[in-house]
C-alpha cells in the first residue's frame, strides 16, 4: 500500500485510534506521548494534503472502496484543506501546552482520560472538515461536541460543570436541528453525498421541504458557531473550562462550524438559492452587526478576562458572518481569512491567559493588576493579541478587517465601512481595560513575587503569538488559500 | 434483594439464557434484526440483572472496573483494526472486499469483526454508566 493515497483517511483515523489506545494504556505519560505523536502526524498529513490540493485540485477518497455517491466520500478541496491545517495545527501547538497546564488544573489520575478526550475531539473536528457526506458530518459533529462537553466539565471551577451542561443542552438542540435538516434533504434528494445532493436539488420541484431544511440547518449550525443571539452557551464554557481546553476550543470549534455553514450554503444549496432567492444576506448582515456591537459592548463590562475574551469571540464571529453576507469573492475571502486569523489570535490569547492563571491563580481584572511588572513577556503577548483583535496593522486582525472593508466598498456600502471601524473602537475599549490594569496599577501585595510563566507554557503560547504577527505581515498562505477557497465556493474553479 | 430466594433462583436460571440470546442477536445480525449494538446492550443487561440481585460487589468481581474501561477502548480498536486490515491488504480504509479472496466472503468477514467491536464497546459503555450510578455514594464512603 502507498501511504500517500490514504492520507485523507489517516487524517481522521490516527487521532481516532489514539483515543482508545490512550484509555488502554492507563498511564498519563504514555497517553500524552501517543496522542502527541498522532496529533503531530495529523498536522503533517494536513500540510501534505494542502500542498497536493494547491498543486493538483481536490482529493477524493472512497471509504471502504464504495464509490461516491453510494459510499462515504472524504473530499479535500481548497477550503477543507485550509480548515484541516488550521485545526490540526492548533492542536499540535496546544497539546504540548496541555501537559504542563492540566498538571495544575485536573486530577492526576484523570490525565490519560483527558488526552483520550482531546484526541476524540480533534478527530471529530477534522472529520467535519474532511467528510463529503451529510450524515457523516453530523456524526463527527456529535463526536467533537460530546468530547468537548467532557473537556469543559473537567475545569477546576465548579461552575464548569454547569457551563458544560448549558453547552450540552444548546449543542444538542443544535445537533438535532442539523440532523432534521439533513433528514429533509435526504428525503427530497435520496442521497447523502453533498456533491450529489447539490446536483439533485436542482431538479427538486417541491421547495417547501428544501426551505425547511435550509432553516433547520441554519439555526442548528448557528447554535454551534455561536452566532448572536444564539451564543449564550459560549462565554461560560470558555471561561470555566481548563485553560488548554479554552484555547483549543476557542481556536477550532466555532471555526469548524463556520466551515459546515459555508459547505451547506455554497456547496449544497448553492449561492443563488440562499442569497438571490431568499433574503439571507440581509438577515445575516443584521445578526452579524448585532453580534459585533452587542457582544463587544458586553465584553467591556466583564471582570473575568476569560469571559471578556469569550464575548470578544462572539463579536469576532460577527465579522466572520459579515463576510458571508456580502456574497462576493472578496467577502468570502475575508470570512475564511478571519477564520484562520481569529483562531490563531484567540488561541494565543487563551494560552497566555492559561499561563497567567497558573501563576496568579485567577484571571479577574482585580487579580491581574500590575501583571505588567511581574510577568512582562506574557503581558506583552496578551497586548499583541489584543492589537490583533482591534485590527492594528502588522497583526493578523488587520488583514481580515482590510478584506472586510474592501468587500464593503466593492458593494458601495460606505456606512458599513464606518460601522466596521466603529466596532473596532469597542475592541480598543475592552483591550484597554486589560492594559490599564496590567501596566498602570500596582500588583497585589501577595502576588508581587509571581514569576514569569515556565517555558512549557510560554513556548506554545509564543508560537501562536508569533503566528498572529506572521499572518499580519506575510499573507501568502492565509489570503492565498482563502482566495482559492472563496473562488471555489462561488463556483469559479472546481 | 439478596435474601429473596425466588429472585435468586430465577436470576440464576435466566442469566445463561439472556447471555445466549445476546450471542444469537450478535451473530444473526447478518440475516435479521440485530447486530452488535443490540447484543452489547443485552449482554450488559444480563450483567446489570446479576448486579441487582447479587450485589454490585459480586458484579465487580466478575467484571472489574479496569476490564469494563478496557472494553470501551478495545471495541473501538477492533473496529479500527478492521479498517487498517483493509489498508494493509491493499484496499482503502474499512475496505472489506479485500479481506478474503472472494469479495462477498470478505464483506461477511469484515462485518463480523466490526459488529463484534461494536458489541464490546456498547456493553462496556452500558456497564460503565451503570457502575458509576450504582456506586455513587458507596465509593466515597
Amino acid at each position: 500500500m502507498s501511504v500517500a493515497a490514504h492520507l485523507p483517511a489517516l487524517q481522521v483515523v490516527l487521532p481516532l485510534a489514539a483515543a482508545p489506545l490512550a484509555v488502554l494504556l492507563r498511564n498519563r505519560t504514555a497517553a500524552f506521548a501517543l496522542v502527541l505523536a498522532a496529533t503531530w502526524a495529523a498536522f503533517a498529513i494536513s500540510v501534505l494534503m494542502w500542498q497536493q490540493v494547491a498543486a493538483s485540485g481536490p482529493l477524493s477518497y472512497a471509504l471502504g472502496s464504495w464509490p461516491p455517491p453510494w459510499g462515504i466520500e472524504y473530499r479535500v478541496d481548497a477550503l477543507s484543506a485550509l480548515v484541516l491545517m488550521l485545526v490540526s495545527g492548533v492542536a499540535a501547538v496546544v497539546l504540548p501546552y496541555c501537559r504542563a497546564s492540566i498538571e495544575r488544573e485536573i486530577r492526576r489520575d484523570n490525565h490519560y482520560l483527558f488526552y483520550a478526550m482531546f484526541a476524540l475531539c480533534l478527530s471529530g473536528l477534522l472529520g467535519i472538515a474532511i467528510t463529503g457526506d451529510a450524515f457523516n458530518l453530523f456524526v463527527f459533529l456529535e463526536i467533537s461536541s460530546l468530547s468537548s462537553y467532557v473537556l469543559i466539565a473537567l475545569g477546576r471551577d465548579r461552575r464548569a460543570l454547569l457551563a458544560a451542561y448549558q453547552y450540552l443542552i444548546m449543542g444538542t438542540i443544535g445537533a438535532t436541528f442539523i440532523v432534521i435538516g439533513v433528514g429533509l434533504l435526504y428525503l427530497m434528494t435520496g442521497t447523502l453525498n453533498l456533491a450529489d445532493m447539490s446536483v439533485r436539488l436542482q431538479s427538486v420541484t417541491s421547495h417547501r421541504p428544501v426551505l425547511a431544511a435550509l432553516a433547520f440547518l441554519t439555526v442548528g449550525i448557528s447554535l454551534k458557531l455561536a452566532l448572536f443571539p444564539l451564543h449564550q452557551w459560549l462565554p461560560n464554557a470558555y471561561a470555566y473550562a481548563p485553560s488548554a481546553v479554552s484555547a483549543f476550543l476557542a481556536a477550532t470549534a466555532t471555526k469548524v462550524s463556520v466551515y459546515a455553514l459555508l459547505r451547506f450554503y455554497f456547496s449544497v444549496f448553492g449561492e443563488g438559492a440562499v442569497f438571490k432567492q431568499l433574503p439571507m444576506a440581509e438577515f445575516m448582515l443584521v445578526l452579524a452587526l448585532a453580534g459585533m456591537f452587542v457582544a463587544s459592548a458586553v465584553a467591556i463590562f466583564q471582570d473575568n478576562l476569560k469571559r471578556l475574551f469569550a464575548y470578544s469571540s462572539v463579536a469576532q464571529i460577527g465579522y466572520i458572518v459579515l463576510g458571508i453576507s456580502f456574497d462576493s469573492v472578496t467577502g468570502l475571502t475575508a470570512t475564511v481569512v478571519h477564520l484562520v486569523n481569529h483562531a490563531v489570535t484567540k488561541g494565543a490569547l487563551f494560552l497566555l491567559l492559561g499561563a497567567v492563571m497558573a501563576a496568579m491563580g485567577g484571571v479577574t481584572l482585580a487579580r491581574v493588576r500590575g501583571i505588567g511588572r511581574v510577568m512582562p513577556r506574557t503581558t506583552f503577548g496578551i497586548v499583541l493579541c489584543g492589537l490583533s483583535l482591534i485590527g492594528v496593522p502588522g497583526t493578523a486582525g488587520f488583514v481580515s478587517k482590510w478584506y472586510l472593508i474592501l468587500a464593503a466598498m466593492e458593494k458601495g456600502q460606505w456606512w458599513l465601512v464606518f460601522l466596521i471601524v466603529l466596532s473596532s473602537l469597542l475592541a480598543v475599549a475592552y483591550v484597554w481595560r486589560f492594559v490599564e490594569a496590567a501596566y498602570f496599577r500596582a500588583p497585589r501585595a501577595d502576588l508581587a513575587q509571581v514569576r514569569e510563566a515556565p517555558l512549557a507554557l510560554a513556548l506554545p503560547a509564543w508560537l501562536m503569538v508569533g503566528a498572529t504577527v506572521w499572518f499580519g505581515l506575510d499573507t501568502s498562505v492565509t489570503v492565498g488559500s482563502a482566495a482559492r477557497a472563496a473562488a471555489m465556493l462561488l463556483g469559479a474553479v472546481p | 434483594m439478596k435474601r429473596d430466594m425466588v429472585l435468586r433462583v430465577v436470576a440464576k436460571l435466566l442469566i445463561p439464557f439472556i447471555l445466549l440470546f445476546a450471542i444469537y442477536v450478535q451473530f444473526h445480525g447478518d440475516f435479521g434484526p440485530g447486530g452488535g449494538f443490540q447484543a452489547g446492550v443485552i449482554l450488559a443487561a444480563a450483567m446489570v440483572f446479576y448486579a441487582m440481585i447479587y450485589g454490585l460487589d459480586n458484579a465487580r468481581r466478575v467484571l472489574p472496573d479496569w476490564l469494563v474501561e478496557s472494553m470501551l477502548a478495545a471495541g473501538v480498536l477492533l473496529y479500527l483494526g478492521v479498517g487498517f486490515a483493509g489498508l494493509l491488504l491493499g484496499g482503502n480504509f474499512l475496505d472489506y472486499f479485500v479481506l478474503d479472496r472472494d469479495p462477498v466472503a470478505g464483506q461477511h468477514r469484515g462485518v463480523f469483526w466490526i459488529e463484534l467491536g461494536v458489541a464490546i464497546t456498547v456493553c462496556g459503555v452500558m456497564l460503565k454508566i451503570f457502575y458509576l450510578f450504582a456506586a455513587r455514594g458507596q465509593d466515597e464512603a
